[in-house]
């Protein structure tokens, strides 16, 4: 299929299911866009693709915003889902729903989570601890994860778990699909610097997964993880959208709407600044739309890893920058702390940048950390000898932890 | 300038210190932060009476102490380290010494002793929403009636605003700058609290509508409230010294407590690195504040530019060590349960009380000589 022909296949989905027609038409609309197999173009056919490239989905995303004032981000309707789980499902799932599985995960009808930080592994992922023993056709896990975004809400999780502690530590894990609904799984609010919880402690207690939800073979859970994670990167660090989107926007709009509280001197200190942060954000979403079109259908490679060094530093620069430009109405904090669940979504510019000055300290953290990044931008890009390693060959349960 | 400090310095601050840890551990910060007052009158009294450093720098004749600058930048180092929440700067620092600096006799007469026991709560409403940092441009001007004023217009980001028994406002008399006080149970006020950033410094506007305000200093104070100002100033950035030093510690204490990958957090040298610039930070912020604080007794002359330099860095040090701590600590520092946030919240918003680092540059460029032509 050419463009024109893709582009002609965009519109004739508008046309059948119109995303503007009033009421909620995310699940039909998205559920049409997924049988039209413009859901993942670089999908097979029947799973929400038609098999092309996977560079051509920016043709229908260019599409579908052309053709209708709302537009559907992957990223605020199942993040964990579409962006990291759907490719990685595709890859090494045998289920048999697999087509019900996608559809449900693309129109959000099915949340998914990430069930892999723990208390004691987090950039150490392959130190973790939770435990899967087989028992007849189910494994049996317990243990503890932590730090799991939308776990409150999922209906699926994306989890890795030790299956063989006296392998070394890469070869003893194994990855699951798990039913967050099941017996034995106990999910816990987790409040942050904003006062909610987005994330939750999971604790599982003999919760029970059929040996069928294993993504991958017995023992190969790294290598599904790391996919995942891969997955993961580049979705967080993909930039704006559109030329000038996102938070650079913001920030803009609030330099010419707040009133200034400094002198000359000092707004053109500030705006040298705001004008170097365009165009690092602007720089940012260009290398997102080369490294989306050098995306081979294998999926992303370490250098995902660009993008997300430099999203986390760049958006976290923005939100302080909104912060200096609000002088001192910057110490008032209208949102307040009150302890609750989920994330707070507001579309005055002057509040979401306030939130944001707090909720983007996480930017360099949450997906892997910004040093994690970067050791991997060294070793694994640009092929820099790696630290000396006293874990990596020794027998998962005698490795060193934390007192 | 070597900054020599005597034994009874030492002394004061072991005691602060003490006194410190057991009544604003976590535990009672988080407890104070989210009540309604947002301070412990009792524990202010005890500051007042048996540690006498709420009128540390009331001279002796109205009942305080009479110490001076380095005196109180050990007290305010040790309130920063804690987070203590209380009303000190508002009212131990500003509003005294507005009423030291620039007030008459019979004022200070009044109102010290009762600041200095903690018997009342004093601020200094000064910032104007359109150039809140600057005194030279505030702009409400009081309406004579005989030698009765009333005030008319609005006052923001008042530190402890709606606590204040004593509310000293800055306005001008004609053309002259002045002290105004003003009844808390005055006609036409109205204090509204502010959500904090910060919880744990509340912040109010005050609104005026023909309110009765009594004038109680003589001529243009512009001299004397900035003066007052570089004071204030001075102790903030000793508290944002005292916070940022206790950041580090704990940044320190988890890189080499905490182990990914076999070993401690610490032995990556990116986070070695990360806690050794916070050192340097710390350290060159900890000569700024003690810098500023001695210049008030060598070289009163001086004050205003180390106060500008000690502001600027300290600010820029403090929201640099509380960021990098949240890092250091990855997904825990995140976390509300975690002191880590509290520390950024008070860095951030410190920063910007008073003004921000850029402003303070900008001034300091033009005190030495080489502002903008
Ligand atoms: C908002 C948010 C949402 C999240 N959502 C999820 C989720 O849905 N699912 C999930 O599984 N996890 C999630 N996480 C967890 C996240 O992936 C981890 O927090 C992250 O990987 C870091 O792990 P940690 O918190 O244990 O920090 P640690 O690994 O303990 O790191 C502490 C510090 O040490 C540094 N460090 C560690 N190892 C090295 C090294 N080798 N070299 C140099 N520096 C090193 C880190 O960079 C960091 O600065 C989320 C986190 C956040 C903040």
């Amino acid at each position: 299929m050419n463009e024109s022909e893709l582009r002609e296949r965009t519109r004739a989905l508008l046309a059948e299911v119109n995303p503007d027609a009033g009421g909620d038409q995310r699940v039909p609309f998205r559920a049409a866009q997924f049988d039209h197999g413009l859901a993942w173009v670089h999908f097979p056919e029947g799973l929400g693709g038609l098999g092309l490239a996977p560079k051509l989905q920016g043709i229908v995303n260019d599409e579908l915003h052309k053709g209708a004032k709302t537009f559907y981000e992957d990223m605020l309707i199942n993040p964990i889902g579409i962006g990291m789980g759907a490719p990685v499902l595709l890859k090494y799932g045998k289920q048999e729903d697999m087509r019900g599985l996608l559809r449900r995960c693309f129109t959000g009808e099915e949340i998914w989570c990430q069930l892999f930080s723990e208390p004691s592994a987090g950039s150490d992922l392959a130190g973790l601890a939770a435990r899967a023993v087989r028992d007849g056709d189910d494994w049996v896990l317990s243990g503890q994860k932590v730090w799991t975004t939308l776990a409150h809400v999922a209906k699926w999780g994306l989890l890795v778990a030790r299956t063989n502690p006296d392998l070394p530590k890469h070869d003893g894990m194994s990855y699951f699909l798990i039913d967050m609904h099941t017996p034995g799984v106990d999910v816990r609010p987790l409040y942050q610097i904003t006062g909610e919880a987005e994330f939750s402690e999971v604790f599982f207690d003999d919760a029970r997964v059929p040996h069928s939800q294993m993504l991958g073979e017995e023992g190969q859970g790294w290598k599904v993880a790391i996919a995942t994670l891969m997955n993961e990167r580049v979705a967080l660090g993909g930039g704006a959208s559109k030329k000038g989107g996102g938070s650079i926007a913001v920030l803009i709009d609030l330099l010419k709407s707040v009133e200034s509280q400094r002198s000359a001197a000092e707004d053109a200190v500030l705006r040298d600044r705001v004008a170097r942060l365009y165009i690092e954000s602007e720089l940012l979403r260009l290398t997102g739309l080369r490294a989306r079109a050098a995306r081979h259908s294998e999926g992303p490679g370490p250098e995902g890893s660009i993008g997300k060094v430099a999203q986390a530093d760049i958006s976290k620069e923005i939100w302080e920058c909104c912060s200096e430009v609000f002088g001192a109405d910057a110490l008032v904090y209208e949102h307040g702390y009150e302890l609750r669940q989920g994330r707070t979504t507001v579309s005055d510019n002057r509040l979401q940048a306030k939130y944001n000055l707090l909720r983007s300290r996480a930017y360099s953290i949450e997906g892997g950390t910004s040093e994690i990044m970067r050791n991997i931008l060294g070793e694994r890009v640009l092929g820099l000898p790696g630290e000396p390693r006293v874990d990596k060959d020794m027998p998962w349960k005698d490795i060193p932890r934390s007192r | 300038m070597l900054f020599e400090f005597s034994d009874e310095h030492g002394e004061l601050r072991r005691t602060v210190r003490d006194f410190c840890e057991k009544e604003s551990d976590e535990n009672r910060v988080r407890e104070l932060m989210s009540s309604e007052q947002g301070y412990d009158p009792k524990c202010w009294s005890r500051m007042a009476e048996e540690l006498g450093i709420v009128g540390l720098i009331v001279s002796e004749k109205h009942g305080g102490a009479d110490l001076g600058m380095v005196e109180l930048a050990i007290v305010a180092e040790e309130m920063g380290r804690v987070l203590l929440c209380a009303p000190y700067l508002s009212s131990a620092v500003l509003a005294t010494s507005a009423l030291e600096l620039a007030a008459d006799e019979a004022a200070q007469n009044e109102i010290l002793p009762k600041l200095a026991s903690g018997e009342a709560i004093g601020t200094l409403a000064f910032s104007e929403p359109a150039h809140p940092w600057e005194l030279s441009k505030i702009a409400m001007t009081a309406e004579a009636d005989g030698s009765a004023f009333a005030l008319s217009g609005e006052k923001s980001y008042v530190l402890d605003g709606s606590v204040a028994s004593e509310i000293l406002v800055a306005a001008r008399a004609g053309a002259e700058l002045a002290l105004f006080r003003v009844a808390p149970d005055a006609s036409g006020l109205s204090r509204e609290a502010l959500p904090p950033l910060d919880q744990t410094r509340r912040i109010a506007r005050l609104r005026f509508d023909r309110t009765p305000a009594t004038r109680i200093s003589s001529g243009d104070i512009s001299d004397q409230l900035n003066r007052a100002l570089d004071r204030a100033i001075v102790a903030l950035a000793a508290e944002q010294l005292g916070g940022a030093q206790r950041v580090l510690e704990m940044a320190t204490e988890y890189a080499k407590t905490r182990f990914q990958f076999g070993r401690p957090i610490g032995s990556f040298q990116i986070i070695k690195h990360q806690c050794a610039d916070m050192l340097v930070a710390v350290e060159l912020a900890r000569s700024a504040v003690y810098n500023a604080a001695f210049a008030s007794e060598e070289d009163p002359e001086s004050v205003s530019i180390a106060a500008q330099m000690a502001k600027s860095y300290c600010s820029d040090a403090y929201l640099e060590i509380s960021n990098r701590n949240i890092q250091v600590h990855g997904g825990m520092g995140f976390t509300w349960e975690h002191g880590a946030h509290l520390y950024f919240k008070r860095a951030k918003a410190s920063e910007v009380l008073f003004g921000s680092p850029s402003f303070h540059r900008e001034r300091m460029a033009h005190s030495l000589g080489f502002g903008a032509r």
